[in-house]
């Protein structure tokens, strides 16, 4: 069992990073936010056999981990976990593409091998940029973020609701299964009946607690508005941490600079 | 089954975030103006509820495997479909930050294929349908069962589809269905299963609940009708405008296009668009390999005179762009250790 205590543990890990202290963590999250969306688009704008044009974005996610001091082994092991859906879907490639492409020292490449690196490169690339956000930013500011760029309000109080609970409810899952292994010596997991009466009951809470928070809420004056009160302000090192990357990509967009890399090794 | 920015093109997941955007705006202000806001911290436990319960897994008996609940339909019964829409697109964006589940880029499609298809096609069409205004413990098992499978088996096929128009990967529609929806036929079940008996355990505990929700009003065909009329439009505008964007500049972008025109077998091989698609690519030569790919479908083979003729078209596929790109990944850790080097020096320094 995956469980509920190591599941919850992850989110503290992220939050606890995102507390730390970096000229990355100290970005606007609009900043951030922003620069992570141009990133992910100029990873996808790569056709799928453009594997080294991708390469030089690599740069994006390696020096922002390495500015933040976030843990790079943390990082991989995670995208470790999320990736067997696109490794399954990608390994075919070499299957069903064996046009040969390119030679590599007497040693042919086929197209499907081509891709299937640059599906594993693109994997690596976009889902450790949104990683590296929310490990230097934290949710709710990178909610405050969406908020101020103009996402529904509905849908970013609804956010953060859901991350507050998130806590709270994981909580009370983990006390539930953990009185049922101590009735239960001999299974690991609930059958699914017990689950189903696991869920209910936990569900039935979720309910009250829910109308136990709205009457809170409305006591205290909640009109379904979120109310920051720290203010957010663009710095100038957010105009440079911005220019720079997005400078940065549209430069690798238009030179092929491993290309031109290679050549000159090549040539010598 | 999270679709993955890997295996995304552009125009694939631009046009899922417009359609999806779209519908987290519509959803909201319905929410809205149905001025339920008891729904606000409703919808907020009840996200967070879905959270705890996938973190808990049952073991199914003789396969030794586990399922866990599915969120979809049990939100659409529990809050109607435009709460239950938001609240899943909250789920999905807390997975996809949190445990890098699919991507961002590809949230669009995943919040639409793991929330359109089941708050507001399997929902309202097969649940609600079969349990009526009076619902009786069968009926709720039986509408439970298939609406989730249903859902499921559209979410997968919709996963399916993004992947094919994508053209990342290579996989062809037919092997691909064949490899995903008899494995989400199965979990569907399951999910189904455990769905339709947890809703009975809160049928039991607190009926007034299920009837509380079932008494918000149905979705109007018409509405419907035009809200997907309307976001059909908007995804076909926004793939165009991308698509003419791209050959405007030559680049992967509208190779993909073609790569998808050529996968559709079923709509005209080798008539006269397929030959015009081909041509017309001959003459922009911004993928030379193609022919090597398919050899089948580009029958006259010009691919040899074009290669050598332009500069490095397609960096990716020379010997000098791989040993370029070798070197340029080597050349960002580098840098990456350099800055991670100085930030330390400058933290023992403070």
């Amino acid at each position: 069992m995956k469980g509920v205590e190591s599941g919850l543990l992850d989110f503290s890990r992220l939050e606890m990073l995102a507390a730390g202290d970096s000229p990355v963590h100290r970005l606007d999250p609009r900043t951030k936010v922003l620069v992570t969306a141009a990133f992910l688009v100029f990873v996808v704008l790569h056709g799928k056999y453009d594997l080294a044009g991708l390469a030089p974005l690599a740069l994006y996610p390696v020096a922002a981990m390495a500015l933040s001091g976030l843990p790079a082994g943390y990082i991989l092991g995670k995208l470790l976990l999320a990736s067997p859906f696109v490794l399954l879907v990608g390994v075919w490639n070499p299957v069903l593409d064996r046009g040969i492409l390119v030679t590599v020292g007497g040693l042919p490449i086929s197209g499907g091998w081509i891709s299937f690196a640059s599906i594993v490169v693109r994997f690596a690339l976009t889902l450790s940029a949104a990683l590296i956000l929310i490990a230097t930013t934290g949710f709710d500011q990178v909610c405050r973020g969406l908020s101020r760029l103009y996402a529904p309000k509905a849908f970013v109080l609804q956010l953060l609701l859901l991350y507050r609970y998130i806590f709270v409810l994981a909580g009370e899952a983990a006390r539930m299964v953990r009185a049922f292994r101590l009735r239960n010596l001999s299974d690991e997991r609930p059958a699914m009946r017990t689950y189903a009466a696991l869920l209910g009951s936990l569900l039935v809470r979720a309910l009250d607690r829910a109308q136990r928070i709205h009457m809170a809420m409305l006591s205290r004056g909640f009109d379904g508005e979120i109310r920051m009160s720290r203010p957010m302000r663009l710095r100038l090192a957010d105009a440079a941490w911005a220019a720079f990357w997005i400078a940065f990509f549209i430069l690798v967009r238009r030179y092929d600079i491993p290309g031109l890399l290679g050549q000159i090794v090549i040539a010598h | 089954m999270h679709m993955a920015d890997a295996l995304l093109s552009p125009a694939v997941g631009a046009s899922m975030w417009t359609v999806t955007a779209g519908l987290t705006v519509y959803c909201a202000r319905k929410v809205k103006k149905d001025a339920d806001e008891r729904k606000a911290p409703l919808m907020g436990v009840l996200g967070a509820f879905i959270f705890a319960a996938q973190m808990i897994n049952f073991s199914i008996p003789a396969t030794g495997s586990s399922g866990h609940l599915g969120g979809g339909m049990i939100l659409s019964i529990l809050l109607g479909p435009y709460a239950a829409f938001l609240t899943i697109a909250s789920v999905l964006t807390v997975q996809a930050l949190f445990f890098a589940d699919g991507g961002l880029l590809a949230l669009g499609c995943n919040i639409f294929n793991l929330g359109f298809f089941p708050c507001f096609i399997a929902y309202p069409f097969i649940y609600k349908a079969l349990t009526g205004s009076s619902p009786t413990r069968n009926r709720i098992v039986a509408a439970a069962i298939l609406a989730s499978a249903a859902g499921l088996l559209m979410g997968a096929s919709g996963v399916i589809l993004e992947t094919v128009l994508s053209g990342i990967s290579e996989l062809p529609l037919g092997a691909f269905a064949l490899l995903m929806l008899p494995i989400h036929l199965a979990i569907g079940l399951v999910e189904g299963l455990v769905t339709s008996a947890v809703v009975l355990f809160v049928w039991k505990a607190r009926p007034e609940v299920l009837t509380l929700s079932a008494a918000s009003r149905p979705l109007a065909g018409l509405s419907l009708r035009k809200l997907l009329a309307g976001f059909a439009a908007a995804a076909v505008l926004t793939g165009g405008i991308l698509s003419w964007f791209a050959s405007q500049n030559p680049d992967g972008l509208e190779w993909s296009m073609f790569h998808t025109s050529g996968h559709e077998e079923l709509a005209a091989p080798a008539d006269g668009l397929h030959r015009a698609l081909a041509a017309f690519q001959e003459k922009l030569a911004f993928l030379p390999d193609y022919d090597f790919k398919k050899p089948e479908a580009v029958p006259a083979a010009p691919a040899p005179e074009t290669a050598p003729s332009g500069p490095v078209v397609q960096p990716g596929t020379s010997v000098a762009g791989l040993v370029g790109a070798a070197l340029t990944l080597a050349l960002a850790g580098l840098a990456g250790l350099a800055l991670g080097l100085r930030r330390r020096a400058a933290e023992i320094r403070r």
